[in-house]
């Protein structure tokens, strides 16, 4: 019962979320100095009736009230406008792009989360030893690394200097491929130094968290009560300190959305990977705001919604808020 | 805290906690290295602009992109430039591009935050709701909007750092003014009728204040970075060199295929240096004003 | 048949600025199904004493000297690995506040299954099993056994705990400040709960307090730790009626007007030294209304007053006071 009423309190601050993103989205387009028309057409020698004309098309002439009311009909229709640069509907370019950057994203994710949080438990099990100065160090420092510069430096490394891998891309252009496995293969090959040097990116916030969050639980009085039970080492860490320390990962990882979409934007960028955050890169590039508006609106929809699912993840997995 | 304060009372005591407050900072190693890093960087910013010169000046064709030698120390750019004064140069924008934005972050959560909390009910819960939605929106996508919308300039860049960055601090200096609120000399004030811009100007702010300026090091760390990344993707001023803007020219021009280490690593090193720089002073930070991290 | 043999046990805290003596020299002896009462202020090393007696001590902390002798099996020498098998199958705990001692995200049938497959070597079933028997000898619906701790009370969670550490039958349960944190009713049952059981399963009991009604109650004898060190050790009975250390009697004065550990420190003037850097001679003597000038300047030697009645002061002394004399 109480889980229900959960469910609709966070439902209902998600819908509050992203309709002030729409309002933010809507006047942030429309504040901007000059006519929107312009800005919309971006050809300064537009004829008056053209003018005038789109604008009634637009209906830029009517209330903003209207104006925000045909934006969201609009919206809800999967009309997010039309793209300069690419001449289709924005969303059409943006389900293109959306798949490369799923792949990626999602494969640096996890293989992240899965590093860091073994990397963390080895730290903070040898707290104070050398191994675990030097990993905090070394985690720090990727920390405080521009990310788009992190990739800068392994396609400096591992694609100029020493030319293993490719220098971006998904795939060689014109390429024809005579099997499944070598198109695989090649994509294995464009793929893993974006997914490293993405991995490398969030890993260390994912070790140094996981590291705090299980010194704090190994100081807890329920782990000395499982020690004197005469629990073993690797049940000690498995059964009681984890499933406790694993909790505020869930938060982070879902906190730190927004942050991964940032590094795809970057990484994508440097590894001319046909995503999403190359996407944007070149709707910015090309000043194509229609584009870029619509980006902005799709990714925000999906960092909220996917924060909105981590905390009911959260809820079933804590027992103690659950009842 | 005593019942009547005077100017002269409050200055004592706080030359008296600064300089506790020194005695102790100074045997933490990494808030000292931390410091010892930006006091370096903030002098190439003061100085090194007037000591060396970047123009833009074509010096001929055999003087583009050359690896570092003597005569250039870290090399030149496509257009000839000296990339050692470039990052000298370059210094002094990406630092006050971030302290501005910073403090406009600062200001902007501090009265957030302050307002929650002293007010309570429904200010409080309008504020916060607001707040989560700040910290819930991609902070780099709103970014790059905002700013392409407004036009690449320094002031603009400046802007959109700003008001991306206060979330964060609105929400622990609420929490914080949560308890100062209910000490004894804020219900005193109250009692005497002092009106609440009073009670918060006076008697909630100087309490905060050893909080937001804690709070004041990481959002910097992290303003000096969105900056760095803003300005990488085409968004900074590009008549204003900054470390940003020249790593955007560098990879624009093709300076990773060419090989060009010397133009993208140490704009890149000066960056990750003054991140690193204001983290060590949050750390020590840390440390000294919770002193139960002391012993760990 | 003597269950227990502490000898001279002595641990340190290491500190930057140097050792904390938290307990020293201390010796206690518990025959089989006895009750013994540790009482002292807090940071007297009480706690530190138990600690020591299953080797669980923080990792700042050594057994620096001394011996504990389980059965006349020495523990002080004892790997790790044997004192593992020997924790909860030979000696368990129950510690204050049960909210933090058990596990939020697991059900407490869980968390006491749990010891009966490691020691007793049971399935999973007759584990679960036997968990519902024990909530039933706890006076726990054993329907509960699916439930996290947070959704018992204060009490229940307590009994919970009492059910685990008797699991698997240990010959000795250390309950340290085991009813602190509850209110008088359920203290009261919690106690009587402990001394059935005891009696049931003929377990040794080491109740560390700062109660002295709740010693008084349960305990043949008791150990009244001042500064890391025993003050005052005997029967309990005879040790109440008469007190023969100082530091006894003041805790026994102030006895009626105690209502937590808070009370107590302030009816003794004086605040216990600092074990970083403990005073020369007595331990007690800066707050000892009877000190003399010797007390300043050697430690006292434990003297046996009558049969297992012991006490270390000065004034007790007889060759101290023939000297004089």
């Amino acid at each position: 019962m109480k889980m229900r009423g959960y469910v609709l309190r966070k439902l209902g601050q998600t819908v509050l979320t992203i309709f002030v993103v729409l309002v933010f989205n809507f006047f942030l387009f429309r504040i901007m100095p000059g006519n929107p028309v312009r800005i919309l057409i971006r050809n300064p020698k537009i004829s008056a009736e053209a003018l005038q004309r789109i604008t009634e098309q637009f209906g830029l002439n009517q209330s903003k009230f209207v104006q925000f009311g045909y934006y969201l009909r609009d919206l809800f229709t999967g009309d997010l406008g039309h793209s300069f640069v690419y001449r289709k509907p924005v969303l059409d370019v943006i389900m293109e792009k959306l798949p490369p950057t799923l792949l990626l994203t999602g494969t640096a994710t996890i293989l992240s989360i899965i590093i860091g949080v073994i990397l963390g438990v080895i730290f903070a099990w040898k707290r104070g030893s050398k191994l675990d100065v030097a990993g905090l160090s070394l985690s720090l420092v990727l920390y405080s690394m521009p990310s788009f510069w992190v990739g800068i430096l392994m396609v400096m490394l591992f694609a100029v200097y020493w030319p293993i891998f490719p220098i971006g891309g998904m795939s060689v252009p014109g390429t024809y491929y005579a099997t499944i496995w070598s198109q695989l293969g090649s994509l294995l090959r464009h793929m893993l130094l974006p997914t490293v040097t993405f991995a490398l990116i969030l890993i260390g916030e994912y070790v140094l968290i996981m590291r705090n969050s299980l010194l704090e639980v190994m100081s807890e009085d329920y782990m000395l009560t499982a020690r004197a039970k005469g629990v073993s080492n690797r049940n000690l860490l498995r059964r009681h300190a984890l499933p406790n320390a694993m909790l505020p990962m869930v938060t982070l990882i879902a906190m730190n959305l927004g942050f991964i979409v940032g590094g795809a934007i970057q990484v994508e960028t440097v590894f001319s990977w046909p995503g999403l955050g190359r996407l944007m890169y070149t709707a910015l590039m090309g000043r194509d705001y229609p584009l870029l508006q619509g980006i902005f609106l799709f990714v925000t929809v999906c960092v909220v919604g996917a924060n909105f699912c981590a905390d009911l993840l959260y809820r079933y997995l804590d027992p103690r808020v659950k009842s | 805290m005593l019942q009547t304060q005077t100017r002269k009372d409050r200055f004592t005591l706080l030359k008296k906690n600064l300089s506790t407050f020194w005695g102790v900072y100074r045997e933490n190693t990494m808030g000292i290295a931390g410091l010892v890093i930006l006091l370096f960087f903030a002098l190439m910013a003061l100085v090194g602009p007037h000591l060396v010169t970047y123009t833009g000046e074509i010096e001929g064709a055999e003087m583009v992109l050359q690896p570092p030698s003597a005569a250039h120390w870290l090399g030149t750019d496509d257009l000839g430039r000296d990339v050692f004064a470039g990052v000298v140069v370059g210094s002094r924008i990406s630092l006050l591009v971030g302290l501005a934005a910073t403090v406009i972050s600062m200001v902007i959560g501090a009265i957030i935050g302050i307002a929650a909390g002293y007010y309570g009910k429904t200010v409080d819960t309008i504020l916060m709701r607001f707040t989560d939605i700040f910290l819930v929106i991609p902070w780099l996508p709103l970014m790059l909007v905002m700013a392409a919308l407004l036009g690449p300039s320094l002031g603009n860049i400046i802007f959109v750092i700003g008001i991306t960055g206060w979330a964060g601090t609105a929400r622990i200096i609420r929490s914080q003014t949560l308890s100062i609120k209910e000490r004894p000399y804020v219900e005193r004030a109250r009692a005497i009728g002092s009106g609440d811009l009073h009670i918060m100007v006076h008697h909630i702010l100087p309490n905060v204040f050893p909080l937001i300026f804690a709070n004041t090091i990481l959002v910097a760390a992290v303003a000096i970075l969105s900056e760095t990344t803003l300005s990488f993707l085409g968004m900074g001023d590009p008549t204003r060199m900054s470390w940003g803007v020249m790593l955007h020219f560098a990879f624009e021009m093709g300076a990773v295929s060419f090989g060009a280490w010397w133009w993208l690593i140490p704009p890149g090193v000066c960056v990750v240096l003054v991140v690193l720089g204001f983290t060590f002073i949050g750390y020590a930070l840390d440390e000294v004003l919770n002193p139960k991290l002391r012993r760990r | 048949m003597t269950l227990l043999e502490v000898n001279d046990l002595t641990t340190y805290y290491k500190l930057k600025e140097g050792r904390v003596r938290a307990c020293e020299g201390v010796s206690l002896r518990l025959e089989k199904g006895e009750a013994l009462g540790l009482v002292g202020e807090s940071a007297s090393g009480k706690t530190t004493v138990a600690l020591s007696l299953i080797k669980l001590l923080p990792e700042n902390a050594s057994i620096a000297g001394g011996s504990i002798k389980l059965d006349g099996k020495e523990l002080v020498t004892a790997a790790e690995e044997e004192m593992r098998k020997i924790r909860w199958k030979e000696i368990s705990i129950i510690f204050q506040g049960a909210m933090n001692a058990l596990n939020p995200v697991r059900t407490v049938g869980d968390q006491i299954a749990e010891t009966l497959k490691i020691h007793d070597k049971l399935t999973d079933r007759e584990a679960w099993q036997r968990t519902r028997a024990l909530f039933e000898k706890v006076e726990i619906d054993p329907d509960r056994v699916r439930e996290y701790p947070h959704e018992f009370s204060g009490g229940m969670r307590q009994r919970a705990m009492i059910a685990m550490a008797i699991a698997c039958n240990p010959r000795l349960v250390i309950g340290d400040e085991p009813t602190t944190a509850l209110d008088v009713m359920v203290q009261a049952q919690v106690l009587q709960l402990l001394q059935q059981l005891r009696e049931e399963i003929e377990m040794g009991l080491i109740l560390i307090t700062h109660d002295l009604s709740v010693v008084g109650e349960t305990c043949d004898k008791v150990a009244v730790m001042y500064a890391g060190q025993i003050a005052e050790y005997g029967p309990t009975e005879e040790v109440f009626t008469r007190p023969a250390h100082p530091y006894t009697r003041a805790l026994i004065a102030a006895f009626p007007d105690i209502e937590g550990e808070r009370a107590l420190a302030s009816s003794i003037p004086g605040n216990p030294p600092n074990l970083l850097y403990p005073p020369p001679g007595c331990r007690f003597h800066e707050r000892c209304s009877e000190a003399k000038p010797l007390c300043r300047e050697a430690q006292p030697r434990t003297i046996n007053i009558n049969n297992h009645h012991y006490a270390s002061c000065h004034l007790l002394d007889r060759q101290v006071k023939s000297c004089r004399a």
